[in-house]
Formats: structure tokens, C-alpha cells, sequence
């Protein structure tokens, strides 16, 4: 799509549902939007980006969810509508935040945060359902079901947050978030000028005098739940709340989000709309009890259909318990039955399982014999493992971590990271990462196994993080390594952009989110003003970068830092810098299946741009994959690899 | 195919290949021209390791009435664009059918690691088996003539127009692509996607 603010109210245009929010967030009038990159979020700050010089938006990429969720706080204290967004995990980050801002609530205008949570782990290395955070902060929550009704609920979470005076959460999954649908726009604010204050009213008992402090609580603690008395309230009347079906259901579907459509393809493709209704939520948190209440005073069996944790099923039957004996004959299914999974994507094919079980009736989706003979061939499928990409500098740099590893000898190892090179875990790695959990979480595991030389640990640590993770959150653990004395060198693989999630701009760009220029943060002078000794290399240069890696390893001592930079390969292709070197295997040199290496280049090393030619049983260059960076030429034993100046 | 109708409630087209190769550009295209022709469009490229070599599917449901959601059932494909012939199987192993048309980019791209890749032209004949109608289009092949595995898509999007199973003409797809490609690039893909059209004539 051209332009995200294009002013054609009813015009009909294909739509991520990550645009379709930034979208309404723009149709809402808001005025400051901050984030952090993580998919399945991405998308929404860098749609919003792309327009906020024209709309009068601050936009910004944040250095993490926190400060992303402080800014927007801090504008909409200031009476500027404002906006968040962030992956699942994000949440986890901007919680200490929000544990007290839910009680001082927003300023005299909203503040609304999409949250895309990540069902199946299709671009996360967990399954967080985000629902209990905004559960625990006692904030209102909605859940949309398709592109246009994200776009919908946005606008209508502004009205929300204002009326009762809480951030209003607004929860995706990476199915309402990257599937492209129709939507139709609606009308853009008109363009005022929009007028930034802070209130100089101040009484620190009275929370109508000072809203923005969260103390003291017991003063503030219990407007907070009264507040969500009054979002239940407007949520039992909210046509984002529908129900399809009979009168009296056989059985009563409760569902949510990207699993409305599950429902209502399921019972369309069993043909059972008689027996079958759906009641659909989209508000999740407070759960409209009277509308409930009434649904479930016309059936007998339930069905609970949701993305992971079984939220909605757990408050609804805690709902049912208050609401004994009337309720005493229901019998429930969902995750608690074992009907559904706690974990993974739901399907509509899932949720035919389930129906077919509770129901006794039968379906088969193909023909019995096809079904035989396609799971037959599938026998031949290979599986594709993932792999870093065709030139990508972190097989570089882990390549020269495991060869400096090695000549090491004291089985060192690295703790891994969240970014691209989270993959150091696995093949593309060669296996060198033995941890792995949050956002700089590397450098902090490796300053607790940095401290044990005491008790005898003599291995050496190695901890990376990307650029971006850098900035974000791996800071405090540098600092604290330095002042402690923590034993660990800091690789930070700066590939010049968050590239697991898009290629966002960070602050050692150059660049801000709206393509603007930046004077650049450089890392170099952070780590070194923080006391680290510092080494810059290319990790295309693999004998100097290895024996780098030798000599700080062999310090043995505090904690240093060795910078990996080189441009990451589809920045590259993005800026079309030509490709360094014209790749050729000289078929003489290289001795393929006879060869003492055992295919060392597309067995172990694995670049997607080398391939082994069945016939010959020697190594080949794909050139339809290759992009020339000339790592390979480096690593076969037999110097068969040649590469060229590109012409 | 006559344009605006639609063989089937919902119809149900499935882009199968590898991270890399431009899946995700080519579904954004049909959708767009979908959308243009006044159908309801819900299409989902599997994302986050897309670009690091994994397998990636996009699918597209496709109605004159209802939005859908973006996940094809089991056993429900009707049309398979492979651009990998592996990956077309993989498709056809869960939605394939008795009535699927095929069309595949038999050039495939060998999965990393030591993995390895079955004898192709067993793949070939077990795609046709599976399929009502198998159409082989040499798509990297031709981009490779013209200077670049880039175009390998926009030729594929050029088979799957002309092959006429979709209700999208030349005529929807060429102003998108006018939008997407500026300049000089234009003329390129437009040739691109017309050699896509003449290869699945003769196909």
C-alpha cells in the first residue's frame, strides 16, 4: 500500500493487521508512538513511521519496551494520545513500569498498547501469553479477530482508556498480526494542532490532584479496581462482543481472537450451524459476566477456543462457580478436557477435532486413499533446517569462535542471545552457544559463570549479543561486569541493523525511525568509558579475527569486549552494495567424497550458496543463492574454493 | 477464466517455497490483485525464518462474501504454485487433493547442513501423481538468462495469471506491478512476467 494515512475514508485496501493497527492508531489522532522492535510487532512502528513527519506523530524505535511504555506515558500525562506496541516478551520489560502506572491510570488523554503475542513460537523462542500481565495489572483488554476489527478496537481502546482512565491493552497474535486482509478506512483526525501540558495541581492524598505519582497505594489501589468495575460496565454493552447461533445451542462455542474464524470455518465445514453457536469475545479483561451469565443459561456443553493459556475458559468457569447452582449442569471442554492444547497454534482443523469428539459425529478431509499416498510420499520430503543466511557475518564470527574455542582447549563456550545469531544454539552455529533466554541475558549469565573461579571453574566465557540488543539490554550487565570484575569477553555481532526483525534503525545507525539522520551513539565509546578493553574486527577476516579472540581469551581476566562489525548481507542487497567476489569451485583441486574433510564446506560450514553436485560428489557454487562475501575460500582444506573481484 | 468467478467458496491457493526466494512479494500481488478484482482477500506468509533458508508457505483464501481465516484446511488446496519442487510436495502431503492444479519451479534449492535431497525426478513424478494437472515451469532457469535469479518470481507470478485458474488477468496484475517496480526496473519484470505467461502456454 502507498500510504498508510492516504485520506480516502471507505476505500477498501489489503492490509497486514499489524498496518491495520498502526492505522487506527492514526485514524484515533494519537500523537506520540514509541516501540521496540519484535515480531510479531515490527510492523506496527514502522508503519507509523513511515508517516509521522506528515501526521505531526512522534515516532520513535525505543532502546526497549520500558522506555517505549514511559514515553507514551509520559505524553499522554502531558494530554497527547499515545501509543506502544511490542512482542509478547516486550510486556515482561515495560511490566515494572506498568505495575505502577496502573494506578496513576493515563493523563487527560489515552493511552492504548498493542501486545502481539506469538502462538507456536513462529518468531520467538517461547510461547508467553501476554493476557495474564494486563490480568495481574488490572487493565482492561481487548482482542480482535480480523485486520479491520484491529483497526476498529484501536480507536475504540482510545475511548476506552479515557472513560475510565487506564492504559487499555490490545492483544494479537502473529495471525491477526501478519495475515493481509481487506479493510476499509476510515476517517483521518483533522489536522489541529495538538497542545502538550502538565498539571500543576498537587495534593499526593487526593488522586484526583496528583494522578501521576502511584503512591501512596492504598490511596490509589482502590480507585484502580473500581475502575475496572466501570471497563466491565461499558464492555457488557460492546458490539465487539457477538454471538451466531440458535437460541438454545447444543453447544456453545466461547471463543476470541484469530480463533473466532476457526470456529465459524469449523462448524461451516462439519455443517452443524443448527446445533453450534459462537459467542465471540473481544473484551477478554473484564469478561462482561451478564452477557456470559446469559449465553450460558441456554446450553449444556461448552467449548472453550483460544490461543495458548486457557484464560478466557479459567475466568469463565470461575464465572460458572459464582453463578451455582444455575450453572451446576454445564458440562466444560476446551483445555482443561484435553480437547484443545495449552500450547501451539489452534486450527480450524483443531477445533474440528474437538467438535467431532464432543458431538460423536465423523469427518474426513480427503479422500482415503490421496490421504495414503500424499503421507506416503511425504517420506521422500526432506527437512529443511533453518540456516543463517547466504553470506551472513555471524557464521564468520562463530566459525572463528569455534576455531579460537578450540585451540583454547578449556572447553569454552558462549552464552547466546535473542537476534539472528540466536541460532548459535544450532548447526549454523556449530553448536557454540549453551545458553539462551531473554534479551541480553547473554552478557548476564556470563558474568555469573564469570565469577566462579573460586570454585574452581577455569572455562573460558564467551557471551554475544546483536547491535541492537546491545543498546536494549545488555548495558547493565557490561557495566556490572566491569565494576565486579566479572571473567567473560562480550562479543556484540554489529551487523548495522536489527535484522532478525526487519532492519530497524537503533541508536548506533545513524538513523531514526522516520529515516531522519542521528548523531550515532557509538558502542566502541560506551564499552570503553565503562572501563572494557575493546577490539573492533571484521569477522570476515578470519585469521585475524581468530587470533583476536585467542589473545583476549588467554587474558583470562575482567571483562572485555570485541566488536564483530560487518554489514549484515540483505542490508547489503536492501542498499544494492554489489557483491564483493564471483565465486568457482577449480573441480581439480577439489576432492570431493575423497577427500579428508568429509564435505567440511556444505556439511559443517553449510552456507546456502555451496552445494554438493550429486554426480561428481564435489562441491559447487548455487549461484542463484551465492553473494559472493568469499568466507568459503577461507575454510576448504584443499584451496579449492576461488574466488574472483567481481566484474 | 472468466473474471470475478470464483470455481469454489472459498478458494483456496497455496505459494510454497524457500526463505529467500520472494514468497512473500509474490502472495502480496495476487492479494493486491484480488483485492483490485473486488474479492475478499485473507493471505499469511509464514514469517520470522523466512529468510534463513526454512520452508515458507503462504496461503490465500479467497471469497466473493466471507473473510475467512488465512490457515487452508487439510486436504483443501485448490491451486499449488511450488516454487521448489520439494516444497510443493510438502504442500500437497497436507493440502493436497485429487482436484489440486499444480504449477512448479522444478529448480531445487538443496536444503544446508548435509541434508539430503531425494532424486528429482522421483519428485516430479510423485508431484504429478498427486496432483490433477502438474504444470513445470523452468522459472530460475529463464530468470538466470535474463540476468538474475531475482525475477524467478515474477515469472512464477506470470504462470500463475496466465494458467487462468485464478479470476486475475494481465490486465489487474501489470498497474501493481507499475506501483512496486520504479523505472528502469519496470521493464524488466513486466518482460519477466510476460516469458512467465508464454512459458505455462506451452507448459
Amino acid at each position: 500500500m502507498a500510504n498508510i494515512a492516504m485520506n480516502k475514508p471507505g476505500a477498501t485496501v489489503l492490509l497486514m493487521g499489524n498496518e491495520a493497527v498502526a492505522r487506527g492508531a492514526i485514524e484515533a489522532g494519537i500523537g506520540v508512538a514509541a516501540a521496540y522492535p519484535g515480531s510479531p510487532s515490527s510492523e506496527v512502528l514502522t508503519t507509523i513511521a513511515s508517516v509521522a513527519n506528515e501526521m505531526n506523530i512522534h515516532a520513535e524505535w525505543s532502546v526497549n519496551e520500558k522506555v517505549a511504555m514511559e514515553i507514551a506515558g509520559g505524553a499522554s500525562f502531558a494530554g497527547i494520545r499515545s501509543f506502544c506496541s511490542m512482542k509478547q516478551n516486550g510486556a515482561n520489560v515495560a511490566a515494572d513500569f506498568l505495575v505502577n502506572a496502573n494506578m496513576t491510570g493515563v493523563g487527560d488523554a489515552g493511552l492504548v498498547v498493542f501486545i502481539s503475542d506469538d502462538p507456536g513460537g513462529l518468531t520467538s523462542n517461547n510461547e508467553e501469553d501476554s493476557r495474564t500481565i494486563t490480568k495481574w495489572l488490572d487493565n482492561p483488554l481487548l482482542e480482535p479477530s480480523s485486520a479491520q476489527e484491529a483497526k476498529e478496537m484501536i480507536k475504540w481502546a482510545y475511548e476506552v482508556s479515557e472513560a475510565v482512565n487506564l492504559i487499555t491493552f490490545v492483544r494479537g497474535v502473529t495471525r491477526i498480526s501478519y495475515t493481509k486482509s481487506n479493510v476499509v478506512l476510515g476517517e483521518l483526525p483533522e489536522k489541529k494542532e495538538k497542545e502538550a501540558y502538565f498539571s500543576d495541581l498537587w495534593d499526593m492524598y487526593n488522586p484526583k490532584k496528583s494522578k501521576f505519582t502511584s503512591g501512596p497505594f492504598p490511596v490509589f489501589h482502590k480507585p484502580l479496581h473500581e475502575k475496572l468495575e466501570k471497563a466491565r460496565e461499558i464492555f457488557e454493552q460492546s458490539s465487539f462482543n457477538r454471538y451466531v447461533g440458535p437460541e438454545h445451542p447444543e453447544l456453545l462455542i466461547i471463543t476470541c481472537g484469530a480463533c473466532t474464524s476457526y470456529c465459524t470455518e469449523a462448524v461451516d465445514e462439519l455443517k452443524i450451524g443448527e446445533r453450534v453457536g459462537i459467542l465471540k469475545l473481544g473484551t477478554t479483561w473484564p469478561l462482561p459476566e451478564r452477557l456470559l451469565a446469559k449465553h450460558l443459561s441456554t446450553t449444556k456443553k461448552v467449548l472453550f477456543v483460544e490461543e495458548m493459556d486457557p484464560f478466557v475458559e479459567r475466568s469463565v468457569m470461575e464465572l460458572a462457580a459464582s453463578l451455582l447452582p444455575a450453572t451446576c449442569d454445564l458440562t466444560f471442554y476446551g483445555k482443561r478436557s484435553g480437547h484443545l492444547a495449552p500450547y501451539n497454534e489452534q486450527s480450524t482443523n483443531l477445533v474440528i477435532n474437538a467438535l467431532v469428539d464432543i458431538l460423536d459425529i465423523s469427518y474426513q478431509a480427503r479422500d482415503p486413499s490421496y490421504d495414503k499416498a500424499a503421507k506416503d510420499a511425504a517420506q521422500i520430503v526432506p527437512d529443511r533446517p533453518i540456516n543463517m543466511c547466504s553470506g551472513c557475518p555471524h557464521r564468520a564470527t562463530f566459525w572463528a569462535v569455534k576455531k579460537a574455542l578450540q585451540m583454547d582447549g578449556r572447553k569454552g563456550f558462549v552464552c547466546g542471545d535473542i537476534g539472528c545469531y540466536a541460532m548459535g544454539f544450532t548447526a549454523p552455529g556449530f553448536f557454540q552457544s549453551r545458553t539462551m533466554h531473554a534479551m541480553g541475558s547473554g552478557a548476564g549469565v556470563a558474568n555469573g559463570f564469570g565469577n566462579l573461579k573460586q570454585f574452581g571453574f577455569h572455562q573460558p566465557v564467551l557471551a554475544v549479543t546483536g547491535d541492537s540488543t546491545f543498546y536494549h539490554a545488555v548495558l547493565p550487565a557490561l557495566v556490572n561486569g566491569v565494576y565486579n570484575n566479572s571473567n567473560f569477553i562480550l562479543l556484540i555481532l554489529d551487523n548495522s541493523a536489527t535484522a532478525m526483525t526487519g532492519f530497524q534503525p537503533h541508536p548506533g545507525t545513524g538513523l531514526l525511525a522516520t529515516g531522519d539522520p542521528a548523531e550515532v551513539v557509538e558502542m566502541e565509546a560506551i564499552c570503553r568509558a565503562v572501563g572494557a578493553e575493546v577490539e573492533v574486527c571484521d569477522p570476515f577476516d578470519l585469521e585475524n579475527t581468530t587470533s583476536t579472540l585467542l589473545d583476549m581469551i588467554k587474558k583470562d581476566s575482567g571483562t572485555r569486549v570485541i566488536i564483530m562489525r560487518h554489514m549484515c548481507q540483505l542490508v547489503k542487497a536492501r542498499r544494492k552494495i554489489p557483491n564483493e567476489y564471483k565465486m568457482h569451485v577449480d573441480t581439480d583441486r577439489c576432492l570431493g567424497n575423497t577427500c579428508g574433510c568429509d564435505n567440511l564446506c556444505t556439511r559443517i560450514f553449510g552456507c546456502p550458496g555451496l552445494m554438493l553436485d550429486k554426480e561428481t560428489g564435489k562441491a559447487a557454487i548455487d549461484e542463484a543463492l551465492c553473494v559472493g562475501c568469499g568466507l568459503c575460500a577461507d575454510i576448504c582444506p584443499a584451496n579449492a574454493i576461488v574466488r574472483e573481484e567481481a566484474a | 477464466m472468466n473474471k470475478k468467478i470464483l470455481k469454489k467458496e472459498p478458494f483456496n491457493l497455496i505459494i510454497a517455497g524457500v526463505g529467500g526466494q520472494g514468497n512473500v512479494l509474490l502472495s502480496a500481488f495476487v492479494g493486491s490483485a484480488l483485492l483490485n478484482e473486488g474479492f475478499i482477500v485473507s493471505l499469511a506468509d509464514t514469517f520470522g525464518v523466512s529468510q534463513r533458508g526454512g520452508s515458507v508457505q503462504s496461503h490465500i483464501k479467497i471469497s466473493k462474501s466471507t473473510l475467512y481465516s488465512s490457515v487452508t484446511l487439510e486436504g483443501k488446496a485448490d491451486v499449488i504454485l511450488g516454487m521448489e519442487p520439494v516444497e510443493t510436495l510438502r504442500a500437497l502431503e497436507e493440502f493436497g487433493n485429487p482436484h489440486v492444479f499444480v504449477i512448479v519451479n522444478p529448480r531445487p534449492v538443496y536444503p544446508t547442513g548435509g541434508v539430503t535431497y531425494p532424486d528429482l525426478d522421483e519428485v516430479k513424478r510423485v508431484i504429478e501423481k498427486l496432483s490433477s494437472t502438474t504444470k513445470f515451469v523452468n522459472a530460475t532457469e529463464e530468470a538466470l538468462k535474463m540476468g538474475n535469479p531475482i525475477y524467478t518470481n515474477v515469472i512464477l507470478l506470470g504462470s500463475l495469471v496466465g494458467a487462468d485458474v485464478l479470476p486475475i488477468s494481465r490486465e489487474t496484475m501489470i498497474p501493481i506491478l507499475e506501483e512496486r517496480f520504479p523505472g528502469k526496473l519496470l521493464d524488466t519484470n513486466i518482460k519477466a512476467f510476460d516469458r512467465g505467461m508464454q512459458l505455462i502456454a506451452k507448459a
